[in-house]
């Protein structure tokens, strides 16, 4: 079925709005990767392959608090597992096959999933969402990495900036829209307070993964529960 | 170093993204892997929060940061934009250590 104009033009610029908003994320993205110690195309690699922006602040932040390469990486991962639920939730929707679906898969983020559930009740409409949020984003979250990590690259010294308080209120921004209920706000304490005493024991990066124990306990506990 | 880590979290990222389309529906869909994966985040972001905050390599210090952190916090509690919330922790902390109140 034909997706009517006024519909398809409604989402198109929906998703245009969605896009620009996260380019500006993106800005502060590269900005934080240069002060992490990364490069402009270590910071544009990021948001080219691994398009995932919980993933890739993390990775950048550990690396540059010290952490090791495993503690990086395994916070990464754990951060996107969530995709591959998105994932699972938009596939059938999509019906894709070869290179499409392969395309889709990295396409898959939040603002992606959010856009094509909310427009469910018609299939074409959920499709034209999907692509077009996801292209808006890759596209504007690209363009904004690479202005904000050139930009950064341009100062000397991006402590005296305030760069380094830019990053724990990046991830509070992240962290802000999670927090809808008793459950969430429990489990936040709970991994912040984890973390906070796993920073004098352990090496850099691995309080941040001994919080991922509380999300697993809570989790199982949700389950039981239910 | 740095580059293993962008290709080793890509990698694994990527294929979290395409392991929910390939994978049936009933090997994931389970109540208990719906309920983790929705609270990984929240206790991932909480303590990168934390840790970004108050670590300095392995020692925890109260600073510049801390004041950032407050002010991103009314600016999200007033539903400003991510890069209002950003920029306003960074001018604070900037502020804070241009008249040399906080380090």
């Amino acid at each position: 079925m034909e997706l009517p104009p006024p519909r398809r033009r409604a989402i198109r610029s929906n998703a245009l709005g969605i896009g620009l908003a996260t380019g500006a994320y993106g800005l502060s993205f590269g900005a934080i990767s240069i002060a992490s110690g990364l490069t402009i195309w270590q910071a544009q690699a990021l948001s080219v392959l691994m398009f995932t922006g919980a993933s890739q602040f993390a990775l950048v932040g550990i690396l540059g608090a010290g952490g090791g390469i495993a503690a990086a990486v395994l916070t990464a991962w754990f951060l996107g597992a969530r995709n591959g639920l998105y994932g699972l939730h938009v596939a059938p929707t999509l019906q894709l096959r070869g290179w499409r679906r392969l395309a889709a898969a990295q396409l898959t983020i939040d603002e992606s999933t959010a856009m094509a559930v909310a427009h469910e009740d018609t299939p074409a409409a959920s499709r034209h969402a999907f692509w077009a949020t996801g292209i808006s984003v890759f596209v504007l979250w690209n363009i904004g990495t690479a202005l904000g990590a050139i930009g950064a690259s341009l100062l000397s010294e991006p402590e005296i900036l305030g760069l380094d308080a830019a990053i724990p209120a990046g991830f509070m921004a992240l962290l802000w829209p999670r927090l809808k209920d008793r459950l969430s706000w429990a489990v936040a304490c709970g991994g912040g307070f984890v973390a906070l005493a796993l920073i004098p024991v352990t090496a850099p990066g691995v309080p941040v993964l001994g919080s991922a124990l509380v999300a697993v306990a809570a989790g199982i506990w949700v389950w039981r529960r239910a | 170093m740095i580059w293993l880590a962008i290709l080793l979290g890509a990698a694994g990222t990527y294929l979290e993204k395409l392991i929910g389309f390939i994978l049936p529906a009933t090997v994931l869909d389970r109540p208990i892997v719906r309920s983790i994966a929705g609270l990984l985040p929240v206790a991932l972001l909480a303590a990168l929060v934390i840790v970004q905050t108050f670590a300095t390599g392995q020692a925890v210090s109260v600073d510049a940061r801390l004041a950032g952190l407050a002010v991103a916090i009314v600016a999200l509690m007033f539903r400003a934009p991510f890069l209002v919330v950003i920029l306003s922790a960074a001018i604070t902390a900037a502020v804070l250590r241009a008249i040399g109140v906080a380090s």
